[in-house]
């Protein structure tokens, strides 16, 4: 919204304040200002001049060439407006001179010289016209400054509307200036107000149907309206808080809305003979007065005269009711629509208006006869022959509550944490409008109308009244006072930490964010279905509204479209995934690991082997203890069917590993391949870690002994491994695998075992006898030494 | 006798010039030095002699002898010197600007804010909570104070799901349920002191400075007689070690349902200081967290009585902060999956602001 200072000052004595600073101040105590416009500033030695003579460019059609009294003398100029005349006041920059945007000095137009300019209202920002010069009125002394003559030296400022949207006062001038006058300490004066007496009964009929969303609804008949035209000063002031002027009925409306805050209507009345607020029974179209033709439902309030639609409440007037040239009646629309029914219709039109923002606020209802009298006011200050045709008809349907509220110093001062002084909360109440009732120490406050809508409704609502105006910059600041207590580690959140540390620095893996919403086209591309979830209702690409039950089927889109950025990369992310909906239908929402490991030529076992690497280090770095593994049937189509096995660790289950089914596999990639893995983090976190128990080594020799084995097909490492796990020797410090090895479909694998004991050196024929004892326990799997 | 000792010196100083090898210089001191050696044969020769030429010759052998052992330690010195300089002449030098495959992992950039916004947290007494993105409609407005007909709740604003819940759009949404939880404690006399970060969600179109998915933090205070006056105190000093120098920070009205009275907090710019340039749009002053008081009807809701006690909250957008930390111009970056661009980001971002 822009805001006036010249309309401000009307209400509120500012001089001897340093404007900007009390604009910069109204930023800290109310609402924020985007910008400052210093108008007329850029305009210089514009002054009154009287063309005396026109005289037709002899080689150009739409030139003239005029001479121009300015006063101290007269002026040559070219001139190229089509409505010049003889006699005519008109505003001249008279060279050398300034209007904004262009300085204007002596210059040749057209082959003859011209000594200034005459300027229409835009080249003046007065205006948009450009029609031709601006005329001034005939009276205008010769000579001088058009500032004198205009009101055209302003200061305006731009307040963000987000800023206002809580306070409904704020959307006018007056109540921008109840703000000023209690910034500044001075008085706000009152607003002229007609009294609005009329020698008779008539009435303009008002009936309201839908009680539920009127609050009040005023209707006034004025006549006898000759002029047509709004004085030039109004149009300015319009024109610099951003309105353009249509006629003097429109632009006075217009006027009031932006000085009080209240929208008004003018209908013509030759068009009104009984007005009915309500609902259409069934969608109507109704053209506005923009010419546009709008379809109404059921839902929208809309004024009628009779059964004829002629506004859309709230929103904007029809155009069969529009005041034109010669209407020479009005009546007049002052009324409170319900806020809620005004924005969802507004929303439903796709069409908001400036009066619509406003009853979007929950304007005051109390506003309504304010506006009726300014209005009269206003148009009879203007039109001295402008009559009151009818008494007001008043339909006051419902009042807002009146509010009072009770505190004690003490909460001010608990709730601030400074010591503001009674006199000053007083006086800063007082200032906005509160009623305050003071007795030692207890305060009560009635709240002004304007402010009881659903701005101020509790206590704590006048904290802000009182410490806004104090100022924040005056706060002294003081620490909070609190008893000494550690912080609690969140264990989940710190394995949660502890993962992505092992996974980026130790497997200099990627962490990447995506959405929870699966990506049906992309997934396509992959050849993965998007499988039954929860859905989002309203998401603009309907293909995108399932959420994920898996990190992973994003996760591989990620993989696929980041093959241009290395042979071979692994990207993770610890997000959230739906799993289906609970017992009570909300969703089991879990939060999750995911995995992908690419390469562009490794082989597919090589990474399944890298992956199992990956996760036997998250489990036994963070759990100290060893992972295990489970084949499964798969749970998506996408999964492989062989490869993919659930992962656990000390009896919990918490994740899978999968490669990709070749059909799959094939989409992705043609000669790469990818392998993920997946942990369920609520699961992994629940997982016992154990602690980390020292054993005491031995300083003796270890004895060696390595054992080449053929594995039959189907036999996994973790049977062999029983068959001297299980045998529970203290001497067995450890074993590893040295080396594997497949030819002609046999596989051989040589374990190398470590035997020691804690106090002296193992003989051969010991350690001999406890490897004669696995390879028994190998011997009944069908496990044999190579040949 | 002297002249088979001078001989035998002459005929060592020949041998031992010849020598190009430390090995060599063993095989020299065994044929002079060595139980069959030569000086060990003189000694032989001298059986027979007189006790007066025996102690004469004997004098001479024993200098010979001492001569030979020094020139061959002296001479071994030398060739290991040689042999040394001849390894260094031979070395390679080493290309120290050749570049390394150094292989490394990534974090994602909002990992290391948060970590970075969490440890000033912590060192400040607040716990970190963690809140699911789903959330209904009770956590997202009711319990915050945000009546049944608030845009906030219109389809455009918020994503709705078919099971009757949402994507919280703020993190707000976390604040019922961990005022209840820590409720009892603060009745015990501990105040409450935590910070929620997450992800949030808002139904809006994606371009350069949108997302529909991004990080925000939120934080709050609760205890006896918190005051406005702590609120701005604390929000100085924490951002002051956010942004790691001093700050000037200043507090204007701003409206939310959910404190009283609400703050709109702006930092001087960062980049201008203040003077007024394009990223501040010639204000000087950069919007960056709102803070407020939290309103009675929100704490009532967790069922804390705002008659005993008061509150702060305040919001942080994590997602901003990491563009202003990184200088990342376009928002998309983050959920791209780009790698490209997220590979930069590979270590803690942190500078010790007393580093040079």
């Amino acid at each position: 919204m822009f805001v006036s200072i010249n309309w401000i000052k009307e209400y509120v004595d500012l001089s001897g304040f340093d404007i900007k600073e009390l604009i910069n101040k109204f930023t800290l105590a109310t609402a924020e200002v985007e910008d400052i416009y210093e108008k007329g500033k850029d305009i210089n030695h514009v002054i009154v001049g009287k063309i005396l003579t026109v005289e037709n460019h002899p080689d150009s059609k739409k030139l003239h060439l005029l001479k121009v009294d300015g006063g101290d003398r007269v002026y040559n100029i070219v001139c190229g407006a089509p409505n010049v005349r003889e006699g005519m006041k008109v505003a001249l920059a008279a060279a050398p001179a300034r209007v904004p945007g262009a300085d204007i000095n002596v210059a040749t137009v057209g082959g003859y010289e011209s000594e200034g300019m005459c300027c229409s209202a835009k080249e003046l920002g007065l205006s948009d016209d450009h029609s031709g010069i601006l005329e001034l009125p005939a009276d205008a002394p010769c000579g001088e400054d058009i500032k004198k003559l205009y009101p055209i030296e302003d200061i305006v400022f731009e307040v963000d509307n987000k800023s206002l949207t809580n306070r409904p006062d704020l959307w006018g001038h007056y109540g921008i200036a109840r703000e000023f006058a209690a910034l500044t300490g001075r008085e706000l004066k009152p607003l002229a107000l007609d009294d609005l007496s009329y020698d008779g009964d008539y009435q303009v009929p008002v009936t309201i149907e839908r009680e539920d969303l009127v609050y009040r609804y005023e209707a006034l008949k004025m006549d006898n309206i000759t002029v047509n035209e709004s004085p030039v000063a109004m149009q300015i002031r319009l024109y610099y808080c951003g309105m353009r002027s249509i006629n003097l009925l429109a632009d006075v409306t217009n006027y009031i809305m932006l000085e009080i805050g209240q929208p008004t209507h003018a209908f013509n009345a030759n068009m009104i003979d009984s007005i009915k607020v309500g609902t259409p029974k069934e969608k109507i179209k109704f053209t506005t007065l923009d010419n546009t033709e709008r379809e109404i439902d059921e839902n929208t309030l809309m004024i009628y005269n009779n059964d004829t639609p002629v506004a859309i409440a709230g929103i904007m007037g029809g155009l069969d009711s529009e005041i034109v040239e010669d209407t020479g009646a009005v009546v007049l629309e002052s009324a409170c629509f319900d806020g809620i029914s005004v924005r969802k219709s507004s929303s439903r039109l796709g069409h908001r208006t400036d009066s619509s923002a406003r009853y979007e606020k929950m304007l005051d209802p109390e506003l309504c006869a304010q506006a009726v009298g300014r209005f009269a006011y206003i148009v009879k200050s203007i039109d001295s022959g402008a009559k009151i045709a009818s008494k007001v008809n008043d339909k006051y349907v419902r009042k807002y509550p009146e509010i009072t509220l009770s505190f004690d110093k003490k909460y001010v001062d608990r709730y601030t944490g400074i010591e503001i002084s009674d006199e000053r909360i007083i006086h800063t109440l007082t200032s906005l409008g509160f009623g305050v009732d003071y007795n030692s120490g207890e305060f009560t406050v009635s709240v002004p109308s304007w402010r009881a809508t659903k701005d101020v409704t509790i206590k704590a609502d006048i904290i802000e009244e009182i410490t806004r105006i104090y100022g924040y910059d005056n706060f002294n600041i003081t620490t909070t006072m609190m008893p000494l207590k550690p912080v609690k580690t969140d264990y989940a959140k710190a394995e949660d930490e502890e993962i992505k540390d092992i996974l980026v620095k130790k497997y200099s893996m990627h962490e990447v964010n995506s959405y929870i919403w699966c990506d049906g086209r992309k997934y396509k591309k992959l050849g993965i279905e998007v499988e039954d979830n929860v859905k989002v209702l309203n998401i603009e690409n309907s293909e995108n509204g399932v959420l994920r039950n898996s990190m992973l089927p994003t996760l591989l889109v990620i993989s696929n479209e980041n093959k241009d950025f290395a042979e071979s990369y692994a990207v993770f992310e610890i997000g959230r995934v739906v799993d289906g909906t609970r017992e009570d239908g909300t969703c089991n929402e879990r939060k999750h690991l995911g995995a992908v490991l690419y390469s562009k030529s490794g082989s597919e076992k090589e990474l399944y082997y890298k992956a199992l690497e990956v996760i036997n280090t998250i489990v036994s770095e963070i759990k100290q203890t060893k992972a295990e593994y489970k084949k499964i049937a798969p749970a998506h189509n996408w999964q492989h069917p062989k490869n993919t096995a659930e992962i656990s660790a000390n009896g919990v289950a918490f994740g899978t590993i999968c490669a990709l089914h070749p059909s799959n596999k094939f989409k992705f990639d043609k000669t790469g391949s990818a392998v993920c893995f997946e942990f369920d983090m609520d699961s992994f976190n629940s997982v016992r870690a154990n602690a980390i128990e020292f054993a005491e080594t031995s300083d003796m020799q270890s004895v060696y002994y390595d054992l080449s084995l053929v594995i039959p097909d189907n036999t996994r490492f973790s049977e062999l491994e029983k068959c001297w796990v299980n045998e529970n020797f203290s001497e067995l410090e450890s074993y590893k695998i040295i080396d594997t090895f497949e030819r002609l479909g046999v596989k051989s694998i040589t374990v190398r075992f470590n035997f020691v004991d804690m106090e002296r050196t193992l003989e051969m024929e010991e350690v001999q006898k406890k490897i004669d004892k696995i390879l028994d326990n190998l011997s009944e799997i069908g496990v044999v030494i190579k040949a | 006798m002297f002249l088979k000792t001078d001989e035998l010196r002459e005929k060592f100083i020949k041998r031992s010039e010849e020598l190009k090898a430390v090995s060599d210089v063993d095989q020299l001191r065994i044929e002079y030095l060595g139980k069959k050696g030569y000086v060990s044969a003189l000694m032989q020769d001298l059986r027979n002699a007189s006790a007066e030429e025996k102690k004469e010759a004997g004098k001479t052998i024993n200098e010979l002898k001492q001569f030979i052992e020094s020139a061959i330690a002296e001479k071994i010195e030398i060739l290991k010197k040689k042999e040394v300089q001849l390894l260094i002449d031979a070395a390679e030098s080493y290309d120290e600007s050749m570049p390394s495959s150094n292989d490394l992992g990534s974090y994602h950039p909002i990992t290391l804010v948060k970590r970075e916004v969490e440890s000033i947290f912590t060192s400040m007494g607040f716990t970190v909570e963690d809140y699911s993105e789903i959330t209904d409609d009770y956590n997202c407005f009711e319990a915050l104070n945000i009546p049944p007909h608030h845009p906030a709740r219109d389809m455009q604003d918020t994503y709705y799901l078919s099971s009757n819940q949402l994507l919280k759009t703020h993190t707000s949404a976390a604040q019922n349920t961990i005022l209840r939880k820590y409720k009892n404690n603060l009745e015990n006399g501990n105040p409450i002191r935590a910070i929620f970060p997450g992800r949030c969600f808002r139904n809006e179109k994606i371009d350069a400075c949108h997302e529909n998915t991004f990080f925000q933090m939120e934080g709050i205070m609760v205890d006896k007689d918190i005051s406005v006056s702590n609120l701005i105190y604390f929000m100085k000093t924490m951002l002051s070690e956010v942004f790691q120098r001093d700050i000037t920070v200043r507090l204007r009205p701003g409206f939310f349902p959910f404190v009283e009275p609400g703050f709109e907090l702006d930092i001087q710019c960062l980049i201008c200081g203040g003077t007024g340039c394009s990223s501040c749009k010639d204000s000087g002053w950069l919007e960056l967290c709102p803070c407020g008081m939290i309103h009675p009807n929100v704490l009532t809701a967790a069922g804390i009585d705002p008659e005993k006690y008061t509150g702060f909250a305040f919001g942080l957008g994590l997602t901003r902060l990491a563009m202003m930390r990184y200088g990342v111009k376009d928002i998309r970056v983050f959920n791209s999956g780009n790698l490209k661009s997220l590979s930069q980001f590979t270590e803690k971002s942190f500078v010790n602001p007393e580093s040079k």
